[in-house]
C-alpha cells in the first residue's frame, strides 16, 4: 500500500492546495496536512496529498551511505 | 454510402455550430448531404467521387493480399497528439504494414450519436483524409449511421484496408526462433499517458503527444534492408510491449529475454506511469513496432529504422531463447530477472 | 526523477548485494519478513531476491489492504451499489476484487451500477458536490497512510454542508497486524512463522513515525527496518536487518530518514483522531478476526457513516477451503505451495486475497516470478532423489 511519490512544489494555490511536479508532469494536491510547504520543497504526493516533505541534508546523507555499502564490497574484491 | 444526384439540398451543412441529427443517418437527402459536403470533401478521391455503394479496382495480379479491420471507440475524441480519425487511419495501415503489405485502400464506417457536432465531425474527417494522404492510402468506401443519444461516445469509427504483400516478405507470428532479435521502433507509453492524461488531470510542461503515426515508410525502410530475416512485425497497441511479446512468444512457441535498459521510454511518460501507478510495458502505443529479426539481419535492419524519422531511437532490445513455457523474461536494470506477463484485464492505475 | 532515480542505480544495488553476502554468516539463515504490500511489489518488480545471497529470505507480509479486505465487505459494498440513488466511489485497486459468488465491483459496474474510480478523495468531495441528487459513498480501504485522505474528506465535507456524502469505512491499522503475526504462536490462531525481522513500511512510518514498533522490539526482540521504497532502500535495509543480528542487536531503525521522523506527521495524526475511532474487532482476510485493528468513525460524525446510514446488513462470506492465503499471508508458506496457484486462482480469477491485489505475494510472484517455479521443483526433485 502506499504508492507514493516525491515531486517538487512549483507554486503554491489558495486553500491549502500546490502546484506539483515530477520530471514536468504536473497535477494539483492537497498540502493541507504538511506545514510550511513552499516552491522549491519536495514532498511525498499520495493520492492527492502531501504526507511529508523530503529532508534534503537526511537523502544525501543516505545516498552516502548507500555508496559506502556499495565500496564495501569494491573494497573487499581487492 | 447513398446514391449521388446533383448536389440538391435545402441549405449547406451548418458546419460551424450544426448537430448531427437522425435523419442524417436514415439514408435520405440528409445523409446524402452530410456525405457530399463531410466526408467526401475531407477524403477526396476519384472512388468517392463516383457515389457508388461500393469501390471498384482492378485485382493485382500474382502474389497475396492482407485484409485488416479495427474498431475505434477512444475517448477522449481529441487528444495531444491526434484524434480519432488520424488514430483510426494510423491504426488501420499499421495493421496492413506488419502483415508485410503495402496498403492500399480503406473504408471508414461512422456510428455517430445524435447531437454530435458537425464541426467536431468535420475535424475528424479531415484528420483523417490528411493523414490518408500522407500514408498513400485512399478512403475509398464507407457508411453513416446515427443512434440516438447516449447510445454512442459521440462516435465510432469502424475501419478495414487492404493491401498487397511486399515480394519477398515472408511475416508471421509464429516464426520466431531462439537465437532471433527482438527489435522496438521507439520509446513506450506515449500514446496511453496521452490519453490517460488528459482523463486523470495530470498537466505537463511539455505535452506528452501520442505517437500516433502511420509506419508504412518505416516498413519499407526494413524491407530494403533485410526482408529475407524479417520474421515478423506486430503493433504493440493496446497492452502495450508486453501484450505484444507474450503473444509472439505463444504464437511461436517460444521464449523472449529482454533488457530492461535497452526498452526506450520517455523521462515524462516513466514520471506519469510513477503518478498513476502504471507500468509502461503495459501502456498502449500507436506509433512502434516490435520486428523479430534473424541475428545475421539485425544490425542492417536497425541501421535502416534509426535512419527513418519514425525509427530514430530503435534499439534492439532483447532475444528469443528456448522455453517450454513461453515466457517473457525481463533483466532489470539490477541484473534481477523479472517475467513481463500480460496484463489482467484493463489497465487500472493503483494506489497501493 | 529527483530522489527517485538516485535509489535506483542497478550498479549500486548489485554492490550492495554484494556486501550483503560478504556481510551474512553463511552458517545462519536470515529471514526477514516485508510487512507492506508496496515492498513485496517492489522486491517482484526489479527482481531483487535474485540479488540476495541464498541464506537471506525475504518472507511476504499482510500488508496490501486489497488483500485483507473481507470478502463479505466487497459484498456489503457491491449491495450499496444497487441501490438506485447511490453513487460508490473507489479507488482503482479495488474494481475487480472479487465478491462471493463471482461477483465484483467492475462487473456490478457493467450491470448497470454507477460505480467510478477515483484517484484522490478530493475528487470524492467534489463529485458530491457537483451531483447533489446522488447519494455518494466512498469506499475507503488503506493502512495508516491513506487513511488521513479519508479523514480530509470527512472534514472537507461538513465544512460544505454536504448531506449527500457518506464513508464506507475499512481502514486498518499496521501495529495491529504487525502484533497479530508475533503473537501467533501464543495464540495458536495462526502458524508461527520463523522471523528474524522485518523491513517495516514506508508511508505507513511516514504517518504513524517509528515510535509504534518499539513495542516490537521491547516484547517480542524483533528488529525493525523502516525502509524507503525504492530498491536501493529496500537493499540497504536488508543490510542493516542482516547487521543487527550479526551484532546481536534488536531495535528500530530507520533506513528512510529523508522522509520518517520518530513522531511522524502529527498532524495527519490529530486528523485521523478527530475523526475515526477504534472497532472493537475486526475480520482480516486470511487473518482472522483482531481486536482493535480497525476504525470507524466516531459518533459526532455518524452522519458521514455509510454503514449507519444506510443500515447496512453484515455479510459474512468465506474463502475457498483450498486456499492457503492465510498462512502465505503471514509467511508461512510461499505461492507456489498453495494447490491452487496458478491453476484455479490466477489474476483473472482471483480465489484468495494473496492473487486480488498487484502487490499480494501470490500476484506479485505470478506476475513477475513464476518463471522460477519449475526449475525450483526440479532443484528440490533432484536433491529428494
Amino acid at each position: 500500500m502506499c504508492l507514493a511519490i516525491p515531486a517538487l512544489v512549483s507554486e503554491l494555490l489558495p486553500d491549502d492546495m500546490a502546484k506539483v511536479s515530477l520530471d514536468g508532469v504536473m497535477k494539483t494536491i492537497s498540502t493541507a496536512m504538511v506545514e510550511d510547504v513552499a516552491p522549491g520543497d519536495y514532498v511525498i504526493v499520495h493520492v492527492g496529498y502531501a504526507l511529508a516533505k523530503i529532508d534534503a541534508e537526511e537523502a544525501e546523507k543516505t545516498l552516502a551511505l548507500l555508496a559506502e555499502a556499495g565500496a564495501l564490497s569494491a573494497g573487499a574484491a581487492e | 454510402m447513398s446514391e449521388t444526384a446533383p448536389r440538391l439540398r435545402a441549405r449547406k451543412l451548418d458546419m460551424k455550430t450544426g448537430r448531427v441529427d437522425l435523419s442524417h443517418g436514415s439514408g435520405g437527402r440528409a445523409s446524402s448531404q452530410l456525405v457530399a459536403d463531410l466526408f467526401r470533401d475531407a477524403f477526396a478521391n476519384e472512388f468517392l467521387d463516383q457515389g457508388n455503394d461500393q469501390a471498384t479496382f482492378p485485382v493485382p495480379t500474382g502474389g497475396r493480399m492482407v485484409m485488416t479491420t479495427d474498431g475505434h471507440v477512444v475517448t477522449p475524441l481529441f487528444f495531444p497528439g491526434g484524434d480519432i480519425g488520424s488514430l483510426a487511419v494510423h491504426g488501420t495501415v499499421n495493421d496492413v504494414v506488419v502483415g508485410g503489405a503495402k496498403p492500399l485502400h480503406l473504408s471508414a464506417s461512422f456510428i455517430i450519436e445524435e447531437g454530435f457536432p458537425l464541426a467536431d465531425l468535420k475535424r475528424i474527417a479531415d484528420s483523417m483524409g490528411r493523414a490518408a494522404r500522407e500514408a498513400g492510402v485512399t478512403i475509398v468506401t464507407g457508411d453513416t449511421k446515427v443512434v440516438e443519444r447516449g447510445k454512442a461516445d459521440g462516435v465510432f469509427i469502424s475501419t478495414a484496408a487492404i493491401g498487397v504483400c511486399w515480394e519477398g516478405v515472408e511475416v508471421s507470428g509464429d516464426r520466431a526462433r531462439p537465437g532471433d532479435k527482438v527489435i522496438l521502433s521507439g520509446s513506450i507509453g506515449d500514446h496511453g499517458v496521452a490519453i490517460m492524461s488528459s482523463r486523470e488531470n495530470l498537466e505537463f510542461e511539455t505535452a506528452i503527444l501520442s505517437d500516433s503515426a502511420a509506419l508504412h515508410g518505416l516498413v519499407e525502410a526494413m524491407i530494403g534492408a533485410g526482408a529475407p530475416h524479417l520474421k515478423l512485425m506486430r503493433d504493440p497497441t493496446r497492452g502495450g510491449l508486453a501484450a505484444t511479446l507474450n503473444e509472439v512468444a505463444h504464437q511461436s512457441k517460444v521464449g523472449i529475454r529482454i533488457e530492461e535498459d535497452a526498452v526506450p521510454v520517455k523521462p515524462e511518460v516513466q514520471a506519469a506511469c510513477e503518478f498513476l501507478g502504471l507500468d509502461p510495458l503495459n501502456v498502449a502505443n500507436e506509433g512502434k513496432l516490435v520486428a523479430v529479426v534473424a541475428a545475421e539481419g539485425a544490425e542492417a535492419i536497425l541501421a535502416a529504422m534509426r535512419a527513418h524519422p519514425l525509427g530514430r531511437e530503435a534499439a534492439i532490445i532483447g532475444e528469443v531463447i528456448e522455453d517450454d513455457q513461453y515466457f517473457v523474461q525481463m533483466t532489470t536494470s539490477f541484473g534481477g530477472g523479472r517475467i513481463v506477463d500480460w496484463l489482467s484485464g484493463e489497465q487500472l492505475p493503483r494506489i497501493c | 526523477m529527483k530522489y527517485v532515480d538516485e535509489y535506483r542505480d542497478g550498479k549500486l544495488a548489485r554492490a550492495i548485494a554484494d556486501t550483503i553476502a560478504r556481510e551474512a554468516d553463511p552458517g545462519k539463515t536470515y529471514r526477514f519478513m516485508e510487512f507492506c504490500g508496496g515492498h513485496t511489489h517492489a522486491i517482484s518488480r526489479y527482481g531483487l531476491e535474485d540479488l540476495l545471497p541464498k541464506n537471506v529470505r525475504m518472507i511476504h507480509g499482510p500488508g496490501c489492504p486489497v488483500c485483507v479486505l473481507p470478502i463479505g465487505r466487497i459484498d456489503e459494498a457491491i449491495e450499496l451499489a444497487k441501490r438506485p440513488e447511490v453513487t460508490l466511489l473507489t479507488y482503482a485497486d479495488l474494481m475487480r476484487v472479487p465478491g462471493s459468488k463471482g461477483t465484483s465491483l467492475i462487473k456490478a459496474k457493467a450491470a448497470g451500477s454507477d460505480i467510478r474510480m477515483i484517484y484522490s478523495t478530493l475528487d470524492a468531495v467534489r463529485i458530491a458536490e457537483e451531483n447533489p441528487d446522488r447519494q455518494v459513498v466512498f469506499f475507503a480501504i488503506g493502512f495508516e497512510t491513506t487513511t488521513p485522505p479519508t479523514a480530509m474528506a470527512v472534514k472537507l465535507a461538513a465544512k460544505k454542508g454536504l448531506e449527500n456524502f457518506s464513508i464506507f469505512c475499512n481502514h486498518v491499522l499496521t501495529p495491529s497486524a504487525i502484533r497479530a503475526i508475533l503473537e501467533a504462536p501464543k495464540t495458536g490462531k495462526l502458524p508461527p512463522v520463523a522471523i528474524q525481522g522485518f523491513i517495516g513500511p514506508a508511508h505507513v512510518s511516514v504517518v504513524i513515525g517509528s515510535k509504534p514498533y518499539l513495542p516490537f522490539v521491547e516484547e517480542f526482540g524483533q528488529r525493525i527496518v523502516v525502509s524507503g521504497f525504492e530498491p536501493l532502500d529496500v537493499m540497504q535495509s536488508i543490510l542493516m536487518l542482516v547487521r543487527q543480528l550479526n551484532e546481536g542487536r534488536a531495535e528500530v531503525e530507520t533506513q528512510y530518514i529523508r522522509a520518517v521522523t520518530p513522531e511522524g506527521n502529527v498532524q495527519a495524526q490529530r486528523l485521523c483522531d478527530e475523526v475515526f475511532d477504534l472497532r472493537d474487532t475486526f475480520e482480516w482476510r486470511g487473518l482472522g478476526s483482531i481486536e482493535r485493528s480497525a476504525l470507524k468513525l466516531r459518533d459526532e460524525w455518524a452522519k458521514f457513516d455509510a454503514e449507519k446510514r444506510f443500515a447496512v446488513k453484515r455479510i459474512e462470506a468465506s474463502d475457498n477451503p483450498a486456499c492457503e492465503c492465510g498462512t502465505i499471508l503471514i509467511g508461512a508458506k510461499q505461492p507456489a505451495d498453495c494447490k491452487l496457484f496458478g491453476t484455479v486462482c490466477t489474476p483473472e480469477t482471483p480465489m484468495g486475497s494473496c492473487m486480488v491485489s498487484s502487490e499480494g505475494a501470490c500476484a506479485a510472484h505470478w506476475t513477475y516470478g513464476r518463471f522460477r517455479d519449475k526449475a525450483r521443483r526440479e532443484e528440490a526433485g533432484r536433491k529428494a532423489s
